[in-house]
């Protein structure tokens, strides 16, 4: 294939320069998070562990909706599945609390199966709504519990044994552990053939079938994907938070919060997610105690960008720029420049 | 006997629900997107109300007669101004600006009204009722509000039907550029058509808030119970949001009666088994769903 | 005089131009035919001149004014009305409806539902019939008389014949000739090239985005159209 490609006259490439100084960049800020606990305190670590949850959320948004086109504004339901999950495998089944957290992972996986079989009846705006009132109906079936806590919720006890320091320690390397398995799995499966069948999706789902994908089966199994890593990270963040009830861990908020660090940050590209969150803590520490006035201003920045520059901070600086530190598309180089037609 | 009357409950209540499934309705008809903010929209205009009543005096109804061309006006602008800059960019941004609404308007009045629950007093008609027979009784309120909604629901078919306003809502949402050909200007029918739900909802965002308590928060809630009436009644079929609503409301009322903490988790499980079994809804020829 | 006038026009879909450089002139009351085979451009000139497609405003000038890129329901009222390709009647409304859909704008004029009912009168007789029930014959009567009931002052008629038997074609051409001899301005475009030049006073030939033939039908001869049209 490559002697027939340069008989042509160009390569197909992938890496850009931008794309391997991110690698070593991102290679120096793991080594520095790793490190943190020696030089950082707990609140520190805790902080660490909610950015790194909220990230990998906002990254599974990100892979079903602007790569899968799968508007979903009902993830919290998996968050909430994750949390209670981890209660339920740690304290009632004795499963080591840690080791719950990517089982609870599973276990929001295999709901999500007969939860798709009811949404993906819909499309666009109705499967949105869809899949919030499915998000509903899980909220009230666990408020409704009695072994779950009703509507007051229940303490995770599995971790009462250990020491705190312990506990803390082991849930932020967890933490670390997770983002980065979430990043790689994401960057790997998009530069993948599936990868590949899914931004063709994107770009024309008609097209896209006549060239053989299986469409349904990819959305479906990238559905099942995100409610993976959704249940996980609920698991995840409600191992950092240690009390879960109905209204915190099935709230809107759960999928409020990545969309718009998503929209903001940049649709459909793996660098905007990054962006959206970190911008999301900062503005955070900024506006403390301004609650309300918080999500108005968030709220009010994703219309903006939806309204004026769709791709997001990102895409701002990528078409500026032609920059890509993650680079999933393909390119054509030349050997020499391209005939006029 | 009883439940009769909790039967009766629900089909009354269906005509509140009727009223907020026919805006959304019909947004989605003639212009294929979803308003995520349907149900703060109408808990915004329940706010107004209780502005208007409290700085005016008004009876609440009287309050209609200022929130309803409010919210019109609204409509009519965030569709020009905001929602038709959208138009031809695919389902996300529709999706995710009026989602972004719909957090923004919860925030704003939960910052302007706090997190106290209101309530509108219309001064006694919401207690009163008639005796049917000697063993049931309904509540004027509730028959009004249905009463509205077939009125509602009428004059909208009327609309839709007969007027060139109507044909012009339907030609648009066949075929645009044809449409367009014609002389119909589709962002300006478009502005038009939101401009009527959200006067819609507005009626029904005040006869709620007469009916019950409310909160910044309320308005979610009203999105999901109009999404699942128009899903159990059936898309494209107006007299369908209304069979829609009954049966969402008497799933509520029998299920409240069965166990207090099941009513809207009746509703919600109705709704599914509607989904799975027939998908279409109770009102549409087989067709696709959304 | 001049009602239309198309002065250096290009347009282009995307990267890919598909006019170069087009002009052309339709007198008021004038007949004019635009030929030319598939991909020739005929119908992007079509959808450019109605508003579909945006060119620059100076391109196309119409009762004096430049009316280049205005949107298409501007020009609708204007008087600009196309019977678009494939007819594009409105499936969810009845023949009737459809018809008075194309009298939104409410343009004075001799064509009412009854002078529609009186050119085809199998629309009247269907009248209350959804669209899609007609025959392909049928919904391009229908889709004229939709076009008619805008009192249109410029009729732009695009590829009627396509898919009809011959017989269909020549009785809607005798349609058009008696509203043209009424006195409407009509821009027809079209592959069946016999039917439109007995009809036409005036005829341009289009062959990959340019006019490669323009003039009288009576001038040309059939050696000359065949040249144009197939660039032999």
């Amino acid at each position: 294939m490559t002697r027939a490609a340069h008989a042509a006259g160009f390569r197909i490439e992938r890496t850009t320069r931008a794309g391997r100084a991110g690698l070593v960049a991102a290679v120096l800020v793991l080594a520095a998070l790793v490190t943190v606990p020696r030089w950082g305190d707990a609140s520190t670590m805790r902080i660490l562990v909610e950015f790194i949850a909220l990230l990998v959320l906002a990254q599974m948004w990100n892979l079903l909706a602007g790569y899968a086109g799968l508007v979903s504004i009902g993830q919290q339901a998996y968050v909430g599945l994750g949390g209670y999950a981890l209660l339920v495998l740690a304290d009632d089944l004795g499963v080591n609390p840690f080791a719950a957290v990517p089982l609870a992972g599973l276990v929001a996986a295999a709901l999500a199966l007969p939860t798709a079989a009811l949404v993906f009846r819909f499309q666009g705006g109705y499967f949105a709504v869809g899949t919030w009132a499915i998000a509903e109906v899980y909220r009230l079936l666990v408020a409704n519990s009695s072994a779950l806590g009703r509507g007051s919720g229940r303490t995770l006890k599995a971790v009462f044994p250990l020491a705190r320091e312990t506990r803390e320690l082991t849930t932020y390397f967890l933490a670390l552990a997770i983002g980065v398995a979430a990043l790689v799995a994401v960057y790997a499966f998009l530069r993948s053939r599936w990868g590949l069948g899914l931004m063709a999706i994107r770009d024309s789902e008609p097209g896209s079938e006549a060239l053989g994908i299986d469409v349904f089966r990819t959305k479906l199994g990238v559905y099942l994907g995100v409610a993976f890593g959704t249940g996980m990270t609920g698991a995840l963040i409600y191992l950092n938070l240690l009390r879960v009830s109905p209204d915190a861990a099935f709230s809107i908020n759960w999928t409020a919060y990545p969309i718009f660090i998503v929209v903001i940050g940049g649709i459909g590209s793996l660098e905007g997610p990054l962006i959206g969150t970190a911008l999301f803590f900062l503005t955070r520490e900024l506006l403390a105690d301004q609650g309300a006035w918080y999500m108005i201003l968030l709220g009010a920045l994703a219309v903006g960008a939806m309204l004026v520059y769709p791709r997001g901070l990102w895409g701002l600086v990528a078409d500026r720029w032609d920059v890509r530190v993650f680079p999933v598309q393909r390119r054509v180089a030349w050997d020499r420049p391209a005939r006029e037609p | 006997m009883a439940w009769v009357d909790t039967i009766l409950q629900g089909l009354l209540l269906g005509g509140l629900y009727a009223l907020f499934a026919t805006g959304l309705s019909l947004i989605f008809g003639v212009m294929r997107i979803v308003n995520l903010a349907h149900g703060d929209l109408s808990i915004l205009a329940a706010f107004l109300a209780v502005v208007v009543v409290e700085t005016l005096g008004w009876n609440p109804f009287a309050a209609l007669v200022v929130v309803v061309p409010l919210l019109a006006a609204l409509g009519y602008a965030l569709q020009s101004l905001v929602l038709n800059r959208l138009l031809g960019r695919g389902i996300l941004p529709p999706i995710l600006v009026t989602f972004g609404l719909s957090i923004i308007i919860q925030n704003a009045l939960l910052e302007t009204f706090s997190a106290d629950s209101r309530r509108l007093d219309p001064g006694g008609i919401e207690t009163a009722s008639v005796a049917l027979g000697s063993q049931l009784a309904v509540g004027w309120f509730p028959l009004i509000t249905l009463a509205v909604a077939v009125l509602i629901l009428v004059g909208l078919q009327l609309v839709i039907g007969r007027l060139s306003l109507g044909r012009a809502f339907r030609a648009v949402s066949d075929d645009q550029e044809t449409a367009e050909l014609m002389g119909i200007d589709h962002r300006r029918l478009y502005a038009l058509a939101m401009a009527l739900s959200l006067a819609i909802v507005a009626i029904a965002g005040v006869f709620l808030g007469i009916r019950t308590t409310f909160t910044f928060a309320s308005g979610p809630d009203r999105l999901l119970f109009a999404f699942e009436a128009v899903i159990i009644g059936g898309l494209g079929s107006l007299w369908g949001t209304l069979v829609g609503g009954a049966v969402l409301g008497i799933a509520q009322t029998v299920g409240a009666k069965l166990s207090p903490a099941w009513g809207i988790l009746s509703g919600h499980l109705v709704f599914l088994a509607v989904l799975l079994l027939r998908p279409q809804g109770l009102f549409t020829k087989a067709r696709r769903v959304a | 005089m001049s009602l239309l006038t198309v002065r250096h026009l290009s347009a282009s879909y995307g990267s890919f131009q598909a006019l170069f450089d087009v002009s052309l002139e339709a007198a008021e009351g004038e007949t004019v035919a635009v030929i030319g085979a598939n991909g020739a451009g005929k119908t992007t000139f079509l959808r450019s001149v109605a508003g579909v497609l945006p060119v620059p405003p100076v391109a196309v000038a119409f009762a004096g004014d430049a009316v280049g890129g205005r949107p298409a329901h501007e020009l609708a009222e204007r008087g600009i009305v196309m019977v678009p390709e494939g007819r594009r009647i409105f499936p969810s409304l009845s023949v009737e409806e459809n018809l008075k859909v194309g009298a939104y704008r409410g343009r004075p004029g001799r064509f009412t539902l009854a002078r529609v009912y009186d050119l085809f009168p199998v629309l009247g007789e269907r009248r209350r019939q959804p669209g899609p029930n007609l025959s392909g014959g049928e919904q391009q009567m229908l889709a004229i008389g939709r076009a008619l009931m805008a009192n249109p002052r410029l009729l732009l008629v695009d590829e009627i014949s396509l898919g009809l038997a011959p017989a269909v074609v020549k009785g809607l051409y005798r349609v058009l000739r008696t509203i043209a001899e009424e006195g409407t301005t009509t821009l027809v475009v079209d592959q069946d090239v016999s039917q439109i030049m007995s009809l036409a006073q005036r005829v341009y030939c289009f062959r990959k985005g340019t006019v490669s033939l323009a003039g009288r039908p009576a001038e040309l001869t059939r050696e000359r159209i065949a040249a144009a049209y197939f660039g032999i």
